[in-house]
């Protein structure tokens, strides 16, 4: 994990999941060790995904599903998916599509 | 228990072989085969393993099995249920053919499996994504679902010529039908079976979106990767089994939550199989590319979400930076 100054950190998927990032038991501590806590403190969360190949829907579904569930879907405001392949685009957005399956419409943005 | 390994066993035509499973006697296997030649996909390799290494050595029986059970033994089951083979065995190099009998139990055990993939079948990186993609989530369900110690069997059979994998997942765990009945009702194991391949069925929780570490996504996926492919996919557990029949040729791949409304048989008297049974093929030379299969399952989900809210409003997307 890369602190940024004080406003945001750059957690290296990389380095913890692999090339084919598909070990649950990894995002589920991404996501409690790193990515809540920052958070919690206000922080956004950059998740670099460079040189990962391509990951399972469990894979992000374990990352990212809870931090929405807990914060609402408007914490996709802070958290950054950075060097994404076309695979891992794919997997991000089909999950955080349908984590808002039973949430209410959001107001549109821009991004 | 007594299992009879036909001719030829492939997708297309395993409801013969399980319906001669005979679970019956657990102590004990027997098996037998057609005596002059045969050739069964990988599942059922799975299979006999994974009901065989329980017992014990003294207590496995073959009989009049033909004299290409060489295959039998380059796969690995003769080691994995404990009982020399009876004949000698010319080695070959493992790779680029096949992946033997491999029992993972563990979250890290199919981490070191994944990476192991792509050298051992000598395949190029997008072909082995959608392998290496279903295996992981097949094995990974057993490891969190099934409720067993002995985790998955797993082996498979790489066809350079029709450039085609042949995948066999097993495991002697708890079953569909107890896994989903934890969430939702379920009546029967057929029931569960489609229950458990509609995309946001999970056992782990009846919340849409699932739960923190399942989402109910994971058999969908492996379905509409064979359904999108036009390749069979095979699920058994309990009584029931359910097989997705290849989408013709002509038709368009619309995906549909509910896979009784793909092109599939299904059966719901068949013998008792104890855990699930998991069989897929993966033709690596219609293979789509990956990326469009997960644009498709993309919009399917927005489809969904759209027809369900009734009114135009715009998603929340991720950031990519």
């Amino acid at each position: 994990m890369k602190r940024n100054g004080n406003s945001s950190i750059t957690i290296n998927v990389l380095a913890q999941a692999g090339t084919f990032a598909e070990n649950k038991d990894t995002a589920r501590d991404i996501r409690r060790e790193e990515i809540l806590p920052a958070l919690e403190e206000g922080k956004t969360v950059v998740l670099d995904f460079s040189g990962v190949t391509s990951a399972t829907q469990s894979f992000i579904h374990a990352l990212i599903s809870h931090v929405i569930r807990q914060h609402g879907i408007n914490v996709l405001d802070r958290i950054l998916f950075k060097s994404c392949n076309d695979v891992v685009k794919n997997i991000v957005s089909i999950v955080t599509d349908y984590m808002q399956y039973e949430e209410e419409p959001t107001e549109p943005t821009e991004s | 228990m007594k299992i009879h390994i036909p001719n030829s066993v492939f997708l297309g035509n395993i409801n013969h072989f399980l319906n001669g499973f005979d679970p019956s006697e657990p102590d004990h296997l027997q098996i037998t085969s057609h005596p002059k030649w045969f050739w069964v996909h990988p599942v059922v390799l799975c299979m006999i393993a994974a009901i065989g290494k329980p017992v014990r050595p003294e207590n496995v029986r073959f009989e009049s099995l033909a004299r290409t059970k060489h295959y039998l033994t380059r796969m690995g089951l003769f080691d994995f249920l404990g009982v020399p083979p009876d004949m000698e065995i010319e080695e070959h190099e493992e790779a680029g053919r096949f992946i033997p009998l491999t029992q993972i139990r563990t979250s890290d055990e199919l981490s070191l499996f994944l990476q192991e993939l792509q050298p051992v079948l000598h395949l190029q990186p997008e072909d082995v994504e959608p392998i290496r993609f279903s295996i992981s989530e097949l094995v990974r369900n057993v490891i969190e679902h099934a409720a067993s110690d002995e985790g998955a069997i797993v082996c498979a059979q790489y066809f350079p010529n029709k450039k085609m994998i042949r995948i066999g997942i097993v495991d002697t765990g708890i079953g569909i039908r107890e896994t989903i009945s934890d969430s939702y009702p379920v009546s029967d194991d057929l029931m569960a079976i489609r229950l458990a391949l509609t995309p946001g069925i999970t056992g782990t929780t009846n919340k849409p979106g699932g739960s923190e570490q399942n989402a109910g996504a994971g058999l969908f996926f492996i379905k509409t990767i064979a359904y999108v492919n036009r390749d069979p996919f095979v699920i058994y557990s309990g009584n029931a089994m359910y097989k997705l029949l290849k989408r013709t040729t002509s038709s368009h791949a619309t995906l549909r939550a509910n896979p009784f409304e793909d092109r599939h048989s299904k059966e719901s008297n068949l013998p008792y199989w104890q855990g699930v049974v998991a069989g897929i093929d993966i033709g690596l030379e219609k293979t789509k590319e990956f990326t469009e299969i997960l644009g498709i399952i993309r919009n399917f989900y927005w489809q969904t979400i759209k027809e369900k809210k009734k009114e135009k409003y715009r998603l929340k997307k991720p950031k990519f930076v």
